[in-house]
């Protein structure tokens, strides 16, 4: 055998196979991609790579590729995907005629949402100088619980704001995790962490992919985590096996919390009015005159006082008389009837494996303690030799996420986490920069509709962090400023918005109609929508005088996807190979436990056709639209092209803050903050396109409340106050909306349809209570929860276009536990009906002893509509493969009140695994396919004219050697 | 396995030709031995040209088995180690072979039972190869035995006897009877033969199991997904695709085909001295013979298929 | 002698196939490509891969464990597919064990692939010659590549480490300790092929591991 021509050149970037964003090397020959590895030097994934990262060569091949600007053809429908190309100029044209006068009129008449991309930073830049409430990017059917459940309580969540330290864990308990985004990393730690003898238990209803590896199965019903956690932080504070010194220091454990029926702060941590105010400015968003029981002066004291200790058991008598008890002892209360046997009722799991799980989490975290000899100091001035490591560890997702009681059990599991004394700590949990950040953090979102001014920019970001009903962006009614209702009564903490029902609310006109929706990366026509069948329907509906409900559709995306066809305006990006993009500090950075890290993207091939990055697109109309942050002061455009953005933008002028960390300055040589450095895209080429600044031993932990690293990143702008993030085991947010419900508090009031939902959801003690849908079924007749998986090898929608990955997972099954399969008369292999109140789909069922009996599940989004993405209309996809997002509404009827969004009442998360459902086998004489099928969509002109019936791939001589 | 045609026709025609010149090659010994009348050499000279033809026809078909027959040369390389390449020797002298003994009953070549010595030896040598690159692979069980040899020994050469029956009556009515017996006594004893070893295939245990395959003990080890969905060369190289109830229907095919009613044609054309009768039976039995070969393929169970079982 | 194989650790795999589309990757633009795909966007699409990563049950709910287990040619020490192969196409490299296949000289018969208890040689559809596992041998002796980047390509992206690269015949060599440590077996014992890759068993780890210098701050 001899050897291949050997590559021409390699070139660093960064991947886009999935939000994971690991270096890459980029292996040219002949300016053909000839093999994509893992970059060794970078922190993220050290060399290695995925499945979908190796298979890049075929996405940017792919014959799906979108590759000219498209606009839908006169009087066609929508959907049919009928499309004639036209010039980027005409393009922009149309659009910005069309924006310009929106913005002039009515802001809030244009939507942008954005789905899989990681540059919320511009995208929020762009709609908040635009002046529209009507952004947010997918979170909100992603996993926002995840991450306001746990911000809103520790102030960082999982991925790249922080993670297990498996490096120096003992235990790792992982809940409801089938991939997450930190592919390779998470990976590269689980492994070592099972090599050295660490104990690794997952609960979750289905066992595959990590589950697998697992030295402990817990399978589990699903949406019953929440009673679960509850049972096992139960557990630990009636064996006493919690940290009292963490609790008591480093969260409001021992916060008094007035227990006054009278008082207007009822439920709330009692405030000394005579302990002076440190910072009144800061001190109204995070007030630090609180008070402690004081365990050996028993008296009230300014909580954290030098030499107190508070009780935080127990309840008191204030001076005047009032009860109060510290934090912690509502939570135990809260708790105490969250028995083990309870939990067994809910979840299916043995109360004795409840009992000994617990005790193992107790006990590990307090037998296997370990101490660092690193100094460092609190944020009350004490000084520590040491920091204290409790080895056990957790990971979770959306099968805590992705339910509608999942903000309740997230919070739960931060309060686990912390009872057991991991926040921030080796061996436990370990944030990564910019976060922890201020629980909650400080940007707010406008708190009134009339911060929508015509040709006026937003004065607050779009989405922020409501600490209380007065950061709710709703109009004088009470009502929803946004499309979506984010942050209004409805869902008070949809910090990610709710995207889910974007095309339902915008269809219906509810709150208002909207002119331009525009979908940036999102396959809203498909797998991203619920009820996919009928929001089909409604982006193609008009009304009585035959104008479309929604009038005007812009789509952006790579490829030809399902959602392109019922776009009025197709804009075709590049691919990540082929663009600048940055994985930025002011965004989601890919920061590492030991301190910050950005990175970036650079181009290693030329864009195929007349592709244009989007964000290109976003400064050509940014300055189309003379939007005030993009124009210099002589109407002249600020920046040239996205990389000149990207380097001369600066949050406030003179900040030397901006997008990228690295190599700032006019030489280059200053770190995180520094005036922007005209050569800085070359300096990131030169480093492997990333950027990490690794932090001084004594700021790598306990960063809660660690002085020198909260001064550290207030100065580097990543905090905007050097306040300690104290853990809200007891969540005073939650309580002053249920004040606010129950007409306690002064200032906003929920409409009277909301108030005993806001009451209920909104408890500072988290609870288990069904989801939401599971009231709204039938379950004698829907008995069954039905749940998906991300598959390893395949992310979302996007990669059947990839011929290599759709090998992999062309078609997909229902895996039924044989039990289960057997008593509704299904049969292995066979086609069968799966069928909830909402809607049915045929399919192939997969008998499996891999999952509980009560679930069936299957791979996420592999079905696809006939004809999209370039296959054949026949293909495996289109003919075998299926979608369950037919089954699950978008919206839930109410015993009273009309129709919500089948979410999480706090957060708006798109309860996605909540679905009931039931099953059966389809009868003889049905077809052998998949059903709902829809016509098949032609090619979009700019695509591969034609579908090749093999290909060999040999780069340097294309897909035909 | 899936059987592949060319093999099919490969094996049954170069058997059927390689039992065609044994039975000219015996008729003309018991002639010699002054046991039967001899038939006559134009008789022996066309036949043997015809048991060359139907090699000749299976080595053709054998090309269209390679996947690049320009390089079909290369074949005979590893004949120290390959049965294959054996056969590709052997396939080409016992075609030669046969060919020289036809001629040696037209030309001056040397005695024809002499050159013909050298046809018998390549005839024998052919199907211990062709055999033998069945029954060497240790865990194609079904094929692992010396029955394979034996099998296409004798029902090569039944076949062989068959058409020699068909030729004779046509050509050399004297021979038919002589063909025909032991065309009958072949065929009863080949039918045997292979009886035992579909006797002894029904109750083979394979040895490789899912256990084995993936070295994970446990009662119920089980196959959720081969990897992908779409097929691949391993799904279809060694998966025949036909249900059970279709094998069976093969199986009792080929047996009836292929032995009994040959062996009816060959006793009742004999007896009535029907040249119709007799050229049927070779006809018959050759589309039973194909059926036969094919079921012999497809019966075998790779242990490779532990590993293709199920999609997801 | 030297014999390099794989050693694949079953007790980390977690089944995502980053070494099934890297080794194709590597592969089909390499010495031993192309690797061609039929029906690349059609029905059934079906490629020729070297490496599949498959998935398994044993046991019953809820004692049930789910096994990721990968298959690539196994590099046998006593391989059934050399010997048959009539044109000596197939063959194994005394230097190293590797079991490779000469594509100039394959006629595609695809003989030793019904010579493979395994299932790891596939035929290319396209070029018509048999293809397998190379080990990536034009990696791992191309010294224009960096020492630590001579292994195979899967062997590189395998994000959990589960596979390890090595000479099973060198007794100090990882692979070797990992096999010797953890009971390395072969597939199909039964058949004396001695496969020279090995394949790591799972380990339950039933409690959590004592800490040496376990110090209770509490
Ligand atoms: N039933 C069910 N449904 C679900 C989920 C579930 O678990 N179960 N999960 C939900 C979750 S968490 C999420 S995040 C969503 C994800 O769903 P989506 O947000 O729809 O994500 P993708 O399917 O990845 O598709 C995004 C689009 O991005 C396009 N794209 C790919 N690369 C580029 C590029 O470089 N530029 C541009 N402009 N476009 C590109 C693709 O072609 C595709 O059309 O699905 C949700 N839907
Ligand atoms: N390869 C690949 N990687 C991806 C993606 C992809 O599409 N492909 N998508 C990315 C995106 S957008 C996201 S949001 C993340 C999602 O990352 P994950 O949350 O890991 O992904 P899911 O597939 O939603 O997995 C949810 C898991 O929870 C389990 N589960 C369901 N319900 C419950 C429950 O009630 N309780 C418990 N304990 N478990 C439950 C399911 O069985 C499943 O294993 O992955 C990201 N990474
Ligand atoms: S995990 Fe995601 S970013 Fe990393 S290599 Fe795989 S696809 Fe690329
Ligand atoms: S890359 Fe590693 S973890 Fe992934 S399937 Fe292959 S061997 Fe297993
Ligand atoms: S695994 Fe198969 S192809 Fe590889 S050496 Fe062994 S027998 Fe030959
Ligand atoms: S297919 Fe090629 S390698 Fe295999 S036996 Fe035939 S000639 Fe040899
Ligand atoms: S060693 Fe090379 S050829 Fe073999 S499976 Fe791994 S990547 Fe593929
Ligand atoms: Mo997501």
């Amino acid at each position: 055998m001899d050897g291949s021509p050997p590559p021409s050149e390699v070139r660093t970037t960064t991947c886009y196979m999935c939000a994971c964003r690991c270096g890459i090397r980029v292996h040219l020959r002949d300016g053909q991609v000839r093999y994509i590895d893992g970059n060794p030097n970078h922190p993220l994934n050290r060399g290695v790579i995925c499945a979908k990262g190796s298979s890049g060569i075929m996405k940017q091949y792919s014959p799906a590729r979108l590759t000219r600007p498209l606009r839908r053809k006169e009087g066609a429908e929508r959907g049919a995907a009928e499309f004639e190309p036209i010039s980027w100029e005409e393009a922009y044209a149309l659009l910005a005629g069309r924006l310009r006068k929106i913005r002039a009129t009515d802001p809030k008449k244009f939507a942008l949402f954005t789905g899989r991309d990681q540059m919320q930073a511009l995208t929020g830049l762009f709609a908040r100088q635009f002046g529209t409430p009507n952004y947010a990017a997918h979170g909100g059917f992603c996993s926002v619980n995840m991450a306001a459940g746990m911000i809103y309580t520790v102030g960082g969540s999982f991925w790249e704001f922080g993670g297990p330290d498996l490096e120096r864990a003992k235990l790792f308990v992982m809940i409801g995790t089938a991939e997450d985004h930190h592919s390779n990393p998470l990976k590269i730690a689980i492994s070592k962490f099972k090599r050295a003898g660490g104990r690794f238990v997952s609960v979750n209803p289905v066992r595959t992919g990590y589950s697998a590896i697992a030295d402990e199965w817990i399978p589990i019903r699903p949406g019953t985590d929440g009673a679960l956690l509850l049972a096992i932080i139960r557990e630990l504070i009636e064996a006493g096996l919690y940290d009292r010194d963490f609790l008591a220091r480093y969260t409001n454990a021992g916060h008094l919390i007035d227990l006054d029926p009278e008082s207007e702060r009822l439920g709330l941590p009692v405030l000394d009015p005579t302990h002076p105010e440190v910072n009144p400015e800061v001190n109204a968003m995070y007030p630090s005159n609180k008070v402690w029981w004081d365990r050996a002066t028993q008296r009230e004291v300014p909580s954290h006082a030098r030499g107190a200790d508070p009780e935080i058991l127990g309840e008191f008598r204030r001076a005047d008389g009032h009860p109060a008890k510290p934090a912690f002892q509502l939570i135990a209360d809260g708790v105490r009837d969250c028995t083990p046997e309870w939990a067994e009722s809910i979840t299916g799991i043995p109360a004795a494996a409840i009992r000994r799980l617990a005790r193992e989490m107790g006990e590990t975290a307090r037998d296997h303690a370990f101490e660092l000899p690193i100094r460092w100091t609190d944020s009350w001035g004490v000084e520590h030799d040491r920091v204290i490591g409790r080895p056990v560890a957790f990971h979770a997702m959306r099968g805590i996420a992705a339910h509608s009681n999942g903000f309740h059990a997230v919070r739960a599991l931060a309060i686990l986490m912390t009872l057991l004394g991991t926040i921030d700590r080796p061996g436990g949990f370990l944030h990564k920069p910019p976060f922890p950040r201020a629980v909650p953090p400080s940007p707010k979102p406008p708190n009134h509709a009339d911060a929508v001014q015509p040709d006026e920019p937003l004065a607050n970001p779009v989405l922020g962090w409501p600490a209380s009903p007065d950061d709710l962006f709703i109009d004088s009614h009470g009502g929803p400023a946004r499309i979506d209702k984010a942050f209004s009564w409805e869902y008070p903490l949809a910090v990610h918005g709710l995207m889910h029902n974007v095309i339902t609310n915008a269809w219906k006109g509810d709150p208002y109609p909207i002119d331009t929706l525009m979908i940036f990366m999102s396959n809203m026509a498909w797998n991203s929508t619920m009820n996919t069948a009928e929001v089909r329907r409604m982006l193609n509906d008009r009304d009585g005088k035959g104008a479309f409900r929604i009038p005007f559709i812009v789509v952006c995306d790579a490829f030809q996807s399902e959602m392109t066809a019922f776009a009025d305006l197709v804009l075709p990006d590049t691919t990540y190979l082929e663009r600048h993009d940055v994985m930025s500090m002011l965004d989601r950075p890919i920061s590492e436990f030991d301190g910050p890290v950005d990175s970036v993207r650079v181009p290693v091939v030329p864009p195929t056709g007349e592709c244009r990055p989007f964000q290109e697109v976003l400064l050509e109309l940014a300055g189309r639209l003379e939007l005030p942050g993009f124009m210099n002061a002589d109407g002249s455009r600020r920046y040239r092209d996205y990389p000149d953005f990207i380097v001369h933008y600066e949050t406030k002028p003179g900040s030397g803050v901006g997008f990228l960390s690295g190599w700032r300055g006019a030489h280059g040589t200053a770190s995180m903050k520094g005036e922007p450095n005209p050569r800085q895209w070359e300096m990131y080429a030169a480093n492997d396109c990333v950027h990490h600044h690794v932090l001084p031993e004594e700021h790598r932990y306990m960063r809660n409340a660690n002085r020198g690293y909260i001064h550290w990143a207030r100065a580097m702008r990543l905090r905007s106050y050097a306040e300690p993030a104290l853990i809200q085991v007891y969540s005073e947010v939650m309580q002053e909306f249920r004040l606010a419900a129950q007409g306690r508090r002064p200032g906003r009031r929920p409409p009277p349809h909301l108030r005993a939902r806001i009451e209920r959801y909104f408890d500072p003690v988290p609870f288990w209570y069904p989801p939401l849908e599971t009231e709204a079924t039938d379950l004698e007749r829907y008995p069954l929860a039905a749940v998906t998986q991300r598959p390893m090898a395949m992310y979302h929608s996007w990669d059947s276009q990839n011929a290599w990955l759709r090998q992999i997972h062309t078609h997909n099954y229902l895996f039924v536990n044989p039990r289960t399969a057997r008593a509704a008369g299904v049969e292995d292999g066979g086609w069968m009906w799966i069928e909830s109140p909402w809607g049915k789909v045929r399919c192939m069922a997969r008998h499996s002893e891999a999952v509980e009996p009560g679930t069936v599940w299957t791979w996420n989004a592999i079905g696809k509509a006939p004809g999209a993405w370039r296959l054949d209309p026949e293909a495996n996809e289109a003919r075998r493969g299926f979608i369950l997002n037919h089954l699950i509404a978008e919206e839930l009827p109410q015993a009273h009140g009309p129709r919500v969004s089948n979410s999480d009442p706090v957060t708006g998360q798109a309860g996605w695994y909540d679905v009931r459902v039931r099953i059966y086998p389809a009868s003889a004489g049905e077809a052998a396919e998949t059903a709902p099928r829809f016509a098949p969509m032609p090619a979009l002109p700019g695509t591969a004219p034609a579908r090749a019936s093999w290909i060999a791939y040999f780069a340097g001589k294309g897909t035909r050697p | 396995m899936r059987p592949a045609f060319s093999v099919v026709f490969l094996t049954t025609l170069i058997g059927a030709g390689q039992g065609l010149f044994l039975a000219l090659y015996s008729a003309e010994v018991m002639g010699a031995l002054g046991r039967i009348a001899p038939p006559g050499p134009r008789f022996l000279h066309a036949g043997s040209w015809f048991a060359a033809l139907l090699a000749g026809l299976g080595l053709l078909a054998s090309f269209f088995h390679l996947g690049r027959p320009e390089r079909a040369w290369r074949s005979a390389a590893r004949w120290r180690t390959s049965w294959l390449a054996r056969e590709v020797i052997a396939l080409p002298l016992f075609i030669a072979g046969v060919a020289a003994y036809g001629l040696a009953h037209r030309l001056p070549l040397g005695p024809p039972l002499a050159v013909g010595a050298f046809a018998l030896a390549a005839c024998l040598a052919l199907f211990v190869c062709t055999g033998m690159i069945y029954a060497c692979i240790r865990f194609l069980q079904e094929w692992a035995s010396p029955l394979t040899l034996a099998n296409f020994f004798l029902i090569g050469t039944a076949s062989g006897f068959t058409v020699a029956t068909a030729l004779a009556a046509a050509f050399e009515p004297h021979v038919a009877g002589f063909f025909g017996r032991w065309a009958i006594v072949l065929t009863v004893v080949a039918l045997a033969s292979r009886a035992i070893s579909l006797a002894r295939n029904a109750r083979l245990r394979p040895r490789s199991t899912p256990q084995s395959a993936i070295g994970v003990e446990g009662a119920r080890v089980e196959q959720k997904s081969m990897g992908f969905l779409g097929g691949s060369f391993n799904t279809r190289e060694f998966f025949h695709g036909v249900s059970r109830g279709g094998l069976s229907v093969v199986k009792w095919a080929f047996i009836v085909l292929g032995f009994l009613v040959p062996m009816a044609l060959l006793a009742a054309g004999l007896a009535a001295g029907s040249v119709a009768l007799l050229v049927a039976a070779p006809v018959v039995q050759y589309a039973g013979l194909v059926a036969e070969r094919w079921f012999f393929l497809a019966q075998s169970n790779h242990p490779q298929n532990l590993y293709y079982q199920r999609t997801a | 002698m030297t014999q390099l194989a794989l050693v694949i650790d079953l007790n980390v795999c977690v089944g995502c196939h980053a070494c099934v589309t890297s080794c194709k990757e590597w592969n089909t633009s390499g010495a031993a490509g192309t690797l061609a795909d039929d029906r690349p966007y059609g029905t059934d699409p079906s490629g020729t891969f070297f490496n599949r990563v498959q998935t398994f049950e044993v046991g019953e709910f809820p004692a049930t464990q789910t096994v990721h287990f990968p298959k690539s040619c196994l590099h046998c020490e006593d391989p059934p597919c050399v010997p048959v192969c009539p044109t000596g196409a197939s063959y194994k490299r005394a230097e190293d064990g590797i079991v490779l296949v000469d594509y100039d000289k394959c006629i595609g018969c695809k003989y030793c692939s019904w010579a493979c208890p395994y299932g790891a040689r596939e035929l290319d559809e396209h070029q018509k010659v048999m293809k397998k596992c190379t080990l990536c041998v034009d990696r791992v002796y191309d010294r224009s590549l960096p020492e630590a980047e001579r292994r195979p390509a899967c062997v590189m992206a395998c994000p959990t480490s589960a596979r390890l690269f090595g000479d099973v015949h060198d007794p100090d060599s990882e692979v070797s300790k990992a096999i010797a440590e953890r009971a390395g077996y072969a597939l199909m014992p039964e058949w004396g092929t001695k496969p020279a890759n090995r394949y790591l068993p799972r380990r339950k780890t039933e409690c959590v591991p004592p800490s040496p210098s376990s110090s209770s701050p509490r």
